[in-house]
């Protein structure tokens, strides 16, 4: 088989799938469109933005219904983008392994706001919410453990938000003296290093150069 | 009515680990415990915990593969592979054919590498010597192929977005070709040792079941959902690269205890040696890595005469490239179940999100459950079985 038609049959059944994904998600959207706020399928994926107050019920009916039928919660994962007013996003990775088809579900949360937990949907998201709780500092509701989970005992604040530095805010020694270990505030001997690559040419940004590719690089950060 | 006062049950605490030879890492395991009966065990993680993902999101995309490469450090490139699959998807470019043979072809390797040491180490922790100096005699040979495709024995760094990084040297497919045959005889060996070994059954069967409905509810892959009896394999159900080009079966268990995972994993290994002859039989000629230099970098060669090449390597190796903005969850069949990456682009040369699903995160949280009401040898036992690599659980 050449490499051009082994191309050619895998597009034909990505596109099979994008059609099989397509009523799929038009269904869900007939049953909650209303609590849906973004609905799309991109790069052969299916996502759902929802209200969090319908996240329960819309993970539920994903897993109970028999077109959606998705028997496993696969990952739960968090992601922050500080300038939103619900800076934190909660995205749940569904499998069907019946149907064959995966669905994504994501809510937003603002600081100090929780989400219902989905322990008593699937036993597996027990740590997986500990782990966004750790690591984002987003709370769920009815959780039965809420402890943390990756990082140290005693550790203070959320790693992964985008706020956090990247070397933290102590670091551990053994101390000889003491006989233990102790915490001190970081120290770093040469300041972090983070080149800007973002910024284009100052100056030029208005002129088009050609070639220069920069002059026209979309904005940053925007989701 | 009487009133029913309850037993007063004698309960005591007791941690394993971090540093326990069978906690296969830094596991630290505190286990409540009714005599020697096991009441609950809480599994505390994170003691190898190195802020993976976050580092990631400070790196380009090209210099987060190391990252990868120290996760489940045990089959380093199938976790390459998933943040490869992950990036091409963004950048929307597909790696070279030769190129994903030789990904399936090592991604196959890993998994070899990745199953000797778990079914040797977990048959060390019950008490069987043989397996273990036999098996990681076969993971050096193995090992030394990872060291003559990128030079490294481990931490391979191999697998690019848009291919791999070098060709296979000279004389590679026919040294690889003439190993897989001589492993089938080194699995056949192992499995006169313990398969129907009296003692190892003893301590295998019967221990840690899992049953169908348990393992999708506690998100369990792999191996560890194949031995409860559901017949998922990612390289079926969602093929990526090349494999649905390729000829093998599923094996899938029947009794979901450790003897049916360790049987399951005996029966993948059969099955790599099939997908690795077939890829060393079929690897085509061609570009190994995608011919596109504002992603690939160009060879040194090229370099020493083209301005733009020079360019080319400047820009990719300080800057790196820019992915169009996006977000992607894309998975591998890794060797210990699904491994998957959701990436999310902004756009810029960094990743602005990289959550890495790693499967011996949720097998481990698993056992708590599945250790009840065994004795505490049994947990061992179990642990074994579970295939865990604390690189990926604490990240």
């Amino acid at each position: 088989m050449t490499e051009e038609t082994a191309n050619q049959g895998k597009n034909n059944a990505d596109n099979q799938a994008t059609g099989k994904l397509a009523v799929l998600a038009d269904y869900i959207a007939s049953v909650y469109g209303k609590v849906l706020i973004k609905q799309e399928i991109a790069l052969g994926e299916l996502s759902f933005t929802v209200r969090r107050d319908a996240l329960h019920d819309l993970i539920n009916f994903l897993k109970t219904n028999d077109k959606c039928a998705c028997q496993q919660l696969v990952n739960i994962s968090g992601a922050d983008y500080p300038d939103r007013a619900e800076r934190f996003d909660v995205v749940y990775n569904l499998l069907s392994l019946t149907h064959n088809h995966r669905v994504r579900v994501i809510v937003m949360v603002g600081e100090d706001e929780t989400v219902d937990s989905v322990t008593d949907l699937y036993s597996g998201a027990g740590w997986y919410e500990r782990e966004v709780w750790d690591l984002y500092g987003v709370p769920f509701k009815n959780h039965p453990d809420m402890r943390r989970i990756l990082t140290d005992y005693g550790f203070e604040g959320h790693p992964l938000r985008k706020d956090f530095p990247l070397t933290g805010f102590v670091e551990l020694r053994y101390d000889e003296e003491k006989q233990r270990i102790v915490q001190e505030p970081v120290e770093l001997t040469q300041d972090y290093r983070n080149f800007d690559f973002i910024s284009p040419w100052e100056g030029m940004t208005t002129v088009q150069l050609p070639g220069d590719e920069k002059a026209v690089k979309q904005k940053v950060g925007v989701k | 009515m009487t009133d029913i006062v309850p037993e007063k049950k004698n309960t005591y605490t007791i941690n394993l680990g971090p540093q326990h030879p069978a906690a296969h890492g830094v596991l630290r395991l505190i286990l409540e415990m009714d005599g020697e009966v096991i009441e609950r065990a809480d599994p505390h993680i994170g003691l190898l915990h190195r802020g993976t993902e976050k580092l990631i999101e400070n790196k380009t995309y090209l210099q987060a593969i190391p990252y990868f490469d120290r996760l489940d450090y045990v089959g380093t490139m199938n976790q390459e592979h998933a943040f490869a699959l992950a990036v091409e998807k963004l950048l929307k470019i597909e790696a070279p054919l030769r190129a994903q043979y030789i990904r399936v072809l090592f991604a196959e390797l890993g998994r070899l590498l990745n199953h000797v040491l778990s079914i040797t180490t977990g048959v060390l922790d019950i008490g069987g010597i043989t397996p273990a100096l036999w098996g990681f005699e076969e993971r050096e040979r193995m090992m030394e192929f990872y060291e003559r495709v990128c030079g490294a024995r481990l931490h391979a760094n191999y697998f690019r977005p848009g291919g791999v990084h070098q060709d296979l040297p000279d004389g590679l497919l026919e040294d690889m070709a003439k190993f897989v045959e001589n492993f089938k005889h080194f699995v056949d060996d192992t499995e006169t040792l313990l398969t129907e070994n009296r003692i190892f059954k003893q301590r295998m069967v019967d221990i840690g079941i899992v049953t169908k409905e348990e393992a999708l509810d506690w998100s369990f892959s792999g191996p560890m959902l194949r031995a409860s009896g559901v017949a998922w394999d990612l390289r079926k159900a969602q093929p990526y690269d090349v494999y649905d080009q390729m000829d093998f079966d599923v094996p899938v268990g029947k009794t979901g205890d450790c003897y049916a995972r360790y049987l399951v994993r005996m029966e993948e290994m059969r099955q790599s040696c099939r997908i690795m002859e077939q890829a060393i039989e079929k690897m085509p000629e061609g570009l190994v890595l995608t011919d596109d230099h504002k992603i690939s970098p160009p060879r040194r060669a090229e370099m020493k005469n083209s301005m733009e090449a020079m360019i080319h390597h400047f820009k990719l190796y300080t800057e790196g490239y820019h992915v169009p903005a996006g977000e992607t969850y894309s998975v591998v069949e890794a060797p210990k179940g699904e491994f998957g990456v959701y990436l999310v682009s902004d756009g810029t040369n960094k990743p602005y999100r990289c959550h890495i699903r790693a499967p011996g995160f949720a097998h481990l949280q698993g056992l708590d459950f599945m250790s009840r009401g065994h004795m505490l040898a049994d947990v061992v036992a179990i642990i074994g079985s579970l295939d865990i690599v604390f690189g990926e659980i604490d990240r």
